[in-house]
């Protein structure tokens, strides 16, 4: 069994709170393999020379799961993984990805995740990864995670990215290139609190006739907190592309939005819009006629907008 | 009981005033229903809106079972029993129906009572439960689920802005109806703000409002022949021909 720290991490990253009894998982704490199983259709082998693992999916099976979470329970650690995730021809995939880290000491602890995912042919991959921090040290806690994402035809990704609490500083950087008729779905939610600071780079080329991307960030920035996003969508073929980034500003919060749309063929069709701006004061004032205070209003409103 | 007294509400700086209101009275006894009607622009809502304490009256009082509520803020107030469906609802990303019902509820409603409240008002409620009130949903729509978030709680004094508004003439029977039981329901007493004569029948007295001021008030079946006979002599109000030149 695990300790009270660990389960609750894990709750907080993979809504679980011990290992998996099903599926295939890999465990990481500290910097070092914790746990790990594979399955008929799932193999998971870490990497030789380097570390972290291979994610191999067989071709065509069908909706697998796989929790690989990473969780930092020391100050002073930093983690640098390499994880790849092979997903086979017409296969149906739920991957748990996501990083707690509790920090109470006073150095920093950091974790760094390079993802590499190959998607076959007509695969559909929904990954999910949630970033988390506590601890009530003073040593900063760092996530800085780089995603490749390389979809062959018809591959579908959908990505769901969350990091709502605790995390110092974080440097994501997210690249996608799509053949024909792949579909690579984004969906970012952020909010930063305190004095911290996120930037996301998104770039997505699309390569074939007839791939769609949509990017859907939602922020919210409290405080003295910093968020810079810098989305970029990169036309080459026929195909459809769509950036949507709102974000809500909150106290003395900074917030830059530099949206990049190029097309290189004239049957591209790419949409960008932003929104950076306060809670709507209607918003607020309707949930306080209901008898909720300022601080609950605003609180149900950013719980929904973070949805 | 709600009472308004001497209510006046001014915008503006020093440069240039603009006097909303002047001096609004009047007492609203529990168990009565109220239709405050007028001409567009007369102040209906922001006689509403200084109820509600969403906007403060510039002069006067306002009590609430005898206790002066004028410098209570919006939340306050809600707390003592003042409930305002919007004319103008706002919409919420990621806010379910459900959870907007249970919040104006004050916990958490089972399932079938968010049903019985969306059915009051016309909407098929499986159907809305779990949905967003966002911009996805219809101005008809909106409105209706606005009005139920009012239904859903217990009041002093419920204000209706222009319920009507924007809901087809197949759903507006069933909220007279609603509007009806609701007389002698939950809420001690109701004030609602309509253009529409089915919805003043329903009154146990009508106020006019018209260019920031009360203008006549009296019992239903005193004022209705003469709203609708001589409303413009009352608001001073009258259609002017418009001859091409
Ligand atoms: N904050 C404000 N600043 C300036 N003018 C205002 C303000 N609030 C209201 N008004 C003006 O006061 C007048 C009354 O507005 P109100 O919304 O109360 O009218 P109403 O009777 O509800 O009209 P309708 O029937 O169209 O809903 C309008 O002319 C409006 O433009
Ligand atoms: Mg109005």
């Amino acid at each position: 069994m695990m300790d009270e720290l660990l389960s609750g991490l894990l709750r907080s990253i993979a809504d679980i709170d011990d290992i998996p009894t099903d599926g295939a998982y890999n465990i990481r704490k500290d910097g070092e393999g914790m746990a790990r199983r594979s399955t008929e259709t799932v193999q998971i082998t870490p990497k030789s020379g380097k570390p972290g693992i291979d994610v191999r999916v067989a071709p065509f099976s069908k909706a697998d799961r796989v929790h690989i979470p990473v969780v930092i329970t020391k100050t002073g650690v930093n983690d640098l993984v390499y994880n790849d995730f092979y997903i086979g021809e017409g296969a149906d995939v739920e991957i748990v990805a996501g990083c707690g880290i509790h920090n109470s000491g006073c150095e920093a602890s950091e974790h760094d995740g390079i993802h590499r995912f190959f998607v076959g042919k007509g695969a559909h991959v929904r990954y999910v990864e949630k970033h988390y921090g506590e601890g009530d040290g003073t040593g900063e806690r760092i996530l800085n995670p780089t995603t490749e994402v390389h979809l062959s035809e018809d591959a579908v990704c959908e990505m769901e990215m969350v990091q709502i609490k605790g995390v110092d500083s974080t440097l994501r950087e997210t690249t996608a290139d799509l053949e024909a008729g792949a579909k690579l779905v984004i969906l970012e939610r952020l909010m930063t609190h305190g004095a911290q600071t996120a930037r996301s780079n998104v770039e997505i080329r699309l390569n074939g006739a007839g791939s769609t991307a949509q990017i859907i960030s939602r922020s919210v920035a409290k405080d003295s907190s910093e968020q810079v996003f810098y989305p970029r969508a990169v036309g080459n073929a026929p195909c459809h592309a769509h950036v949507q980034c709102d974000s809500i500003i909150m106290d003395d919060a900074k917030i830059r939005s530099i949206p990049e749309i190029a097309a290189n063929h004239c049957d591209a069709q790419i949409i960008h819009e932003a929104a950076i701006g306060r809670i709507n004061n209607d918003q607020l004032t309707k949930l306080r006629t209901l008898g909720l205070t300022e601080s609950e209003a605003e609180a149900v409103i950013i719980e929904g907008f973070l949805k | 009981m709600l009472e308004l007294k001497h209510v006046s509400f001014q915008v503006g700086d020093a440069h240039a005033q603009a006097e909303i209101l002047r001096d609004v009275s009047f007492t609203l006894k529990d168990g009565k229903f109220f239709v405050i009607t007028g001409p567009n622009g007369g102040g209906k809502s922001t006689l509403a809106r200084l109820i509600m304490g969403i906007e403060k009256p510039t002069a006067g009082q306002i009590l609430l079972n005898g206790r002066d509520v004028t410098d209570l803020d919006v939340t306050e107030r809600a707390r003592c029993g003042i409930g305002y469906a919007f004319q103008q609802p706002p919409r919420f990303k990621g806010l379910t129906v459900r959870r907007l019902l249970s919040l104006a509820h004050g916990s958490d409603l089972p399932e079938d009572a968010c049903c019985a409240y969306l059915t009051n008002v016309g909407l098929c409620s499986r159907d809305y439960l779990n949905r967003e009130v966002d911009a996805s949903l219809s101005g008809g729509e909106v409105k209706r689920i606005e009005i139920a978030t009012l239904m859903a709680r217990d009041l002093e004094v419920a204000i209706f802005d222009e319920p009507e508004a924007g809901i087809d003439l197949w759903s507006f029977s069933m909220l007279v109806q609603s509007f009806k039981n609701l007389s002698r329901g939950r809420h001690k007493s109701v004030i609602l703000i309509s253009h529409q004569e089915r919805i003043m029948q329903l009154a146990d007295e009508i106020l006019v409002v018209a260019d920031g001021q009360v203008r006549a008030r009296g019992s239903r079946d005193e004022m209705l022949p003469r709203l609708l006979g001589q409303f413009e002599e009352d608001c001073g109000f009258r259609a002017k021909e418009v001859t091409a030149q």
